[in-house]
């Protein structure tokens, strides 16, 4: 792994026992894990190239005992990385030698659901699937669906604000959270919003939204659910080039039509999925277009009519509209799958998660090919192309000398593409610990100073997954300080009246 | 007189705060004015007028993307993308009814700051769902950014966020990116008339609980239909709104459904795109409780989010203790309370609703006397309290950008 993390304080590592037999006054019986073999399923999450195994593992089960511990370990200045399910694709859950991992797994329970004012509160431990399994015997779901919404939990969807393939009509997490508990490193516990619209002071609660676990622990969540739409229908349209499956994106959009869902695989991509589920993609055609329509079904026929117009205007090669509900699912499996099927035909990847402005999408992939070339690694390319959020999967073997060093510099370079056309480093994985040293790419030490003030006022002692994120960990009072030399009137040319 | 100082750049806004840090000054941050009443009365030493920073510097339809400077007139924004078949779908209100001035009069930057949004909160969200990035000047005279231009981005703490709502005590925004979004082709209101808000409140979750994408909804009591001035709604009862907008044959489909689906609260009857529209301004700048030149303009307008559900309870509390006139948007999530005049504006019965049913309030409209004298937004306490404090603190740490405007002390 390349990017370092804070130096392991040995003095911390020296009390382990002592914090060990304090957590099991706080969590009794099983909720305390400290022996190496039991650890070892925590020691990564998504981004299995980095591996650390935590200093203890607490899995506390209510608010008050999520409390406890925190305010014990700000009493006792020991480091805490809060966990969900561990799916994250950055590491942010990525443990410290000389922290405490605090899992939420225990936090499993649906409290309640309100359908007249379409809202469901529930515990962070919650899966992201079994809030809509909740609440679908009434026609409702919870629009956010990123990939791993089997496993990945609600408090992991808010620190890392999820998006999914429906983000672009439907919103991210940020859009569809009301409401949270949250417990802050002093062990204060504090609401923010609720079943109403909006904050009454400082919109606290969209900026612990992605917050990656550095502002604080979320013990409840209240979320917005929605009424499922009446039908939806998907479009499969193959292209000949990359150019004009991104033409036709645009154009769909300057139309003013935005779809439930509209992705995009190109050839590689297109055929390891296609071997690997049958979706029946076609395989002559450069890249495909998978477009989503819901909606009343009278809507959705008469936003085909039109989007198929437009394909056939952009040179589409194939078009396929589903006419079941069989064959919708049948277009989506494949892009579904489109991770594992990369998976089988290649020993390891590395997936990728930049945005892009849309209009840049084709010189981003040919630059990405010169870039494939230059490293001698395969790319497979699949994107949400209504957002702009491109996952480029990078082949490549562990077990072959200096790979996974090939591979993560062919994926700086992208992301640093990314930027350089007017994006950014991530959409929706994260900053983590994978993009942190990428952050003065896109940020002036001006502004990185400035999100770390925010943090200073949520956690002065800097003991939430450091070493996440931010490049450089500045001392709070360091960052605090301001030289204000003494006062002329030093802008005589400011116009003033 | 106040000194006001007149940036020409962002450069200018670096140079003015720190110039006020060096002078031990405070500045109020001030776009074109149009929302200057709202708040606690401005406590400060000179004024920031940010009016110069003006114009639209990059507009992508297709991207759904527009950058501006902070003081560009909304009503130039909105006359802009309307032209390419777009709009700021979170629909922000216009004060110039509650509050006077001119219509139009806001700025971009104002619209964000205050984190205004109309009727269609509800199903496309507030303004700050709709912020993808800034550049401002902090109160330690530092120029910083965050966001993008992308709306897919979880690059960094979103403080765009943070930034919306924030009433110019945080930063002084310089550039604003936002997200527009195709603007509906065209609209109909569902109408049902008599209810109590008990029964609207309830037909409007029935509503919203549907799948017919309903996209304002709103109930208007008797009087306050008689004060839209709408020839469109019948006189003597109330209205109960529901809107539906997109595409001509959707739109017919859903009203149709929506009729049959809230059959049973009353018989519906609908309007037109063109009175719809005008009822949904009216409803978006709450111009039933417009300043007149009658004694009605000293009525105190609280501005109130409670849990849709509980918003006609919530008027309910209220009016027990006060006299008062109200209007439900957001499926009865937001209430709009007119007060007869008092020395609290009604405060403490307005507070003690919102403390029993949840959420907040904010006084829009008062004297400045009252505004000194009484919470203008929700007052925090506790762990929260301390917490607003530090995060106020860690943009503007000399206190020196709008102290006090949305508490004392703050």
């Amino acid at each position: 792994m390349s990017v370092p993390m804070p130096p392991c304080d040995q003095a911390v590592v020296a009390r382990r026992d002592e914090i060990v037999a304090a957590l099991r006054r706080i969590v009794p019986g099983e909720g305390v894990i400290s022996t190496t073999r039991e650890m070892r399923p925590y020691e990564s999450d998504g981004l299995t190239a980095y591996r650390q195994l935590p200093l203890v593992v607490v899995l506390p089960s209510t608010t008050e005992q999520v409390s406890q511990v925190l305010r014990y370990c700000f009493e006792n200045d020991v480091k805490v990385v809060p966990r969900g399910a561990g799916t994250s694709l950055s590491g942010g859950a990525l443990p410290l030698g000389d922290g405490v991992l605090l899992g939420m797994g225990k936090f499993s329970k649906v409290r309640s659901i309100d359908f007249a004012d379409r809202l469901a509160v529930v515990e962070p431990g919650v899966t992201n699937l079994a809030v809509t399994k909740a609440v679908e015997h009434a026609g409702f779901y919870y629009a956010p669906d990123p990939s791993s919404q089997i496993a990945c939990t609600i408090g992991g969807n808010i620190a890392e604000n999820s998006g999914g393939v429906h983000s672009l009509k439907y919103g991210l997490t940020t859009n569809n959270v009301l409401g949270c508990e949250m417990v802050l490193i002093t062990g204060e516990v504090i609401r923010l919003g609720g079943g109403h619209l909006d904050a009454g002071g400082y919109d606290l609660l969209g900026v612990v939204t992605g917050s990656e676990g550095l502002l604080g622990v979320i013990t409840e969540v209240t979320v917005r659910i929605l009424q499922k739409p009446e039908t939806a229908r998907a479009m499969l349209v193959g292209f000949g080039s990359n150019e004009a499956a991104g033409e036709c994106v645009g154009r769909i959009i300057g139309a003013g039509i935005i779809p439930g869902g509209m992705e995009l695989m190109d050839r590689l991509a297109t055929e390891a999925v296609e071997q690997f589920v049958h979706a029946g993609y076609p395989l002559d055609v450069e890249s495909i277009l998978i477009v989503e329509l819901d909606g009343p079904r009278v809507e959705c026929d008469h936003l085909i009519e039109t989007v198929s117009a437009i394909a056939r205007d952009c040179g589409a090669q194939t078009l396929r509209v589903s006419t079941s509900e069989e064959e919708r699912l049948l277009f989506w499996a494949g892009r579904k799958a489109a991770f594992g099927a990369v998976g089988r035909i290649s020993p390891d990847y590395y997936c990728m998660d930049g945005t892009i402005p849309r209009a840049q999408l084709p010189y981003v992939l040919q630059r990405t090919r010169e870039l494939s070339a230059k490293y001698g690694l395969r790319c497979a390319n699949v994107f949400h192309a209504g957002d702009g959020n491109l996952h480029p999967l990078i082949l490549y073997d562990a077990n072959k000398p200096d790979e996974l060093a090939r591979a993560e510099a062919f994926g700086a370079d992208i992301l640093c593409l990314c930027v350089e056309v007017g994006g950014v480093l991530t959409g929706e994985h994260g900053v983590g610990v994978e993009k942190r040293d990428l952050m003065p790419r896109m940020f002036s030490e001006i502004d990185l100073n400035q999100q770390q003030r925010l943090k200073c006022a949520f956690d002065h002692k800097g003991l939430l997954n450091p070493g996440k994120v931010f490049p450089v960990l500045h001392a709070c009072a360091e960052l605090g300080r301001m030289h204000v030399s003494a006062g002329k009137l030093p802008f005589p040319d400011i116009p003033r009246f | 007189m106040t000194d006001t100082l007149a940036p020409r750049d962002a450069r200018d806004v670096e140079e003015a705060v720190r110039w006020a840090l060096q002078a031990g000054k405070t500045l109020e941050i001030v776009g074109r004015g149009s929302k200057r009443a709202i708040g606690r009365p401005a406590q400060t030493d000179a004024t920031l007028s940010l009016a110069a920073l003006s114009g639209v510097t990059l507009y992508e339809p297709k991207e759904l993307v527009l950058s501006a400077r902070a003081a560009t007139p909304i009503a130039e924004v909105e006359k802009l993308v309307e032209a390419s078949g777009q709009a700021l779908a979170f629909e922000p209100m216009d004060f110039c009814a509650l509050l006077g001035g001119m219509p139009g009069a806001g700025t971009l930057g104002g619209v964000i700051a205050t984190n205004l949004s109309g009727p269609r909160r509800i199903k496309a969200g507030a303004a700050r769902d709709h912020v993808l990035g800034f550049s401002a000047v902090s109160g330690r005279a530092e120029t910083f950014k965050s966001g993008g231009r992308v709306v897919k981005n979880v690059t960094g703490y979103d403080l765009s966020k943070l930034m919306t709502g924030s009433w110019g005590t945080l930063a002084a925004m310089t550039d604003v990116t936002i997200k527009t979004l195709p603007r509906a082709e065209t609209e109909a209101t569902v109408l049902l008339l008599g209810l109590s808000p008990e029964k609207a409140v309830a037909a409007m979750a029935a509503a919203m609980g549907s799948p017919f994408e309903v996209s304002g909804a709103a109930h208007l009591p008797a009087a306050v239909v008689a004060a839209t001035g709408l020839a469109a709604l019948p006189a003597g009862q109330a209205a109960t709104v529901l809107r539906l907008e997109g595409v001509a044959p959707s739109v017919a489909h859903r009203r149709g459904g929506l009729a049959a689906l809230l059959a049973s609260f009353a018989s519906p009857g609908d309007l037109d795109a063109t009175a719809s529209r005008n009822l949904w301004r009216a409803i978006r700048d709450v111009t039933p409780f417009a300043v007149s030149v009658d004694q009605q303009a000293d009525r105190p307008v609280w501005r109130i989010s409670t849990v849709p559900s509980r918003g006609a309870e919530l008027a309910g509390l209220i009016a027990a203790a006060a006299d008062a006139a109200f209007l439900f948007d957001w499926a009865g999530g937001l209430v709009w309370a007119s007060l007869a005049p008092s020395a609290d504006a009604g405060a403490a019965a307005v507070r003690a609703a919102t403390a029993r049913c949840g959420g907040h309030a904010t006084l829009i409209r008062a004297s400045a006397a009252v505004r000194a004298a009484v919470d203008v937004f929700e007052p925090q306490r506790g762990p929260l309290a301390a917490l607003t404090r530090r995060v106020k603190e860690s943009f503007d740490p000399k206190g020196v950008l709008g102290p006090g405007r949305m508490w004392a002390g703050v």
